[in-house]
């Protein structure tokens, strides 16, 4: 019985990335769909009509949504390459930091990327505080997932490739390689490792997405404040 | 060798409420420990020190985080009884969607219908209606979001169900008038004894956030 598995993504999502790095590295041929998000296909409404977004995994048919969802399903379903660990409360620990890094860290970096003067000073404060807490949780250990890369490392590795773009456009350091030096290395360690390193989108483009999305941040919120 | 099972808690907390069911449905014993959540012990603050929140599960000594994190990680260890997750990787994957969407969705809205008023307080009213259909829809014809037993995504929403009354009372609205079946299903479930002795009353409920009203100046 042949296996069908499709990934609906677009070329920049980094939720999507996670999906490609989990397929890849499990070794599980899949085909891609690309999706123009400001043209959403009708397949991809059928797929996830809840969220409307991508990535969505597609398995002989049936769809799942949410990149922690997928991951964990690819996971129980492909045993090779275990993403997350055997014991149930490394297990728990992992979820807790992948949660971690999309509902604090992720939001705090975007803070510091799209606020102006005060704003991102205070930022960036709050940024440190959550980035100190990976900092200390990679100590000892090469990756989060330990000698090779694993679920935590899949959920934050976008920081590895979106740090550095954030930083470029906005001449601002985030990840500072002597405040933050183990995390540093770990943002080195998964953006060459291989697989990872094959699969970044084009940074040019990216650059080019991320000012633009900065424009945009910009003008919402000078005309919001004064359309008072 | 027993055991060490201590919750730390707070009584009106949704997210408390799903643990304390799972545990029950486990038949686990253990401590509940109530916080003052305006001056956290320093349990609290050694055991969760990145979120200081509850709820915080201390299995011998190793504290575990986050409503969902906590009851998926009861299901794995205590697997023998009461499953709460299906074993097919696919009927998972549905049941942590759903409580994904549970955890973006109910509690911010709730949230916003008993601190606002005017448009505010009507935006998160339709918002909070549209996503109760949705979630009706997916119960179905089921007697459970598990399907013929109680699982995952029950607990999920489940605790909200003592909080409907104070939304519908400060929002002004009734939500079995638009999802009969979805209160047949909270009843349903408050038939299970893990369920109606994890969940406070209603109207406590109500009372409590009459107070936090007043102590926020919220009119």
């Amino acid at each position: 019985m042949g296996e069908e598995v499709k990934l609906f993504r677009s070329w920049s999502s980094p939720f999507a990335l996670r999906i490609v790095w989990a397929l890849k590295i499990k070794g599980i041929e899949y085909e891609t769909v690309f999706e123009d998000l400001s043209n959403k296909s009708p397949l991809l409404l059928q797929y996830n009509p809840v969220h409307k977004k991508v990535p969505i995994l597609v398995h002989n048919g049936r769809p799942i949504a949410e990149s922690f969802v997928i991951l964990e399903y690819i996971d129980e379903t492909w045993k090779q390459v275990p993403l997350l660990p055997e014991d149930p409360y490394e297990r728990a620990k992992a979820r807790f930091w992948a949660k971690f890094g999309d509902d604090k860290v992720l939001t705090s970096v975007w803070n510091v990327f799209i606020k102006q003067g005060k704003e991102q000073e205070e930022a960036l404060v709050a940024a440190m505080e959550n980035l100190k807490f990976l900092e200390e949780e990679i100590k000892g250990k090469k990756f989060f997932g330990g000698e090779r890369i694993g679920y935590v490392d899949l959920v934050l590795g976008l920081l590895a490739n979106l740090i550095s773009i954030c930083e470029e456009i906005i001449g601002l350091k985030i990840v500072d390689e002597e405040k933050l030096p183990l995390l540093y290395s770990w943002m080195q360690d998964f953006a060459e490792a291989p697989i990872i390193r094959d699969n970044w989108p084009p940074r040019d483009k990216m650059i080019v997405k991320f000012q633009a999305l900065l424009d945009a941040a910009i003008a919402s919120s000078s005309s919001s404040s004064s359309s008072k | 060798m027993a055991d060490e099972i201590m919750l730390l808690d707070w009584w009106s907390s949704m997210f408390g409420m799903r643990v304390r069911i799972a545990l029950v449905e486990k038949g686990l014993k253990y401590e509940s420990r109530e916080e003052d959540l305006n001056n956290k012990s320093p349990l609290l603050l050694e055991m969760n020190p990145v979120h200081r929140k509850i709820p915080v599960l201390i299995h011998n000594g190793k504290p575990i985080c986050e409503s969902p994190i906590i009851v998926e990680y009861i299901d794995e260890v205590w697997k023998d009884k009461s499953p709460l997750l299906s074993t097919d990787p696919y009927q998972r994957a549905q049941a942590r969607f759903w409580a994904d969407y549970i955890d973006n969705k109910i509690f911010q809205l709730g949230g916003k219908i008993w601190t606002s008023k005017g448009e505010d307080q009507e935006a998160a009213k339709k918002e909070l209606m549209e996503c109760l259909k949705i979630l009706e829809g997916e119960l179905g014809e089921k007697p459970f979001f598990g399907g013929e037993n109680f699982g995952f995504v029950d607990v999920s929403l489940v605790t909200f169900s003592c909080w409907f009354y104070t939304y519908e009372s400060f929002g002004n609205f009734s939500i079995e008038a638009e999802c009969p079946k979805l209160i047949a299903w909270t009843k349903r479930c408050l038939q299970k004894s893990s369920v109606s002795s994890s969940l406070p009353d209603s109207l406590k409920i109500h009372d409590f956030v009459l107070q936090l009203r007043k102590k926020f100046g919220i009119e």
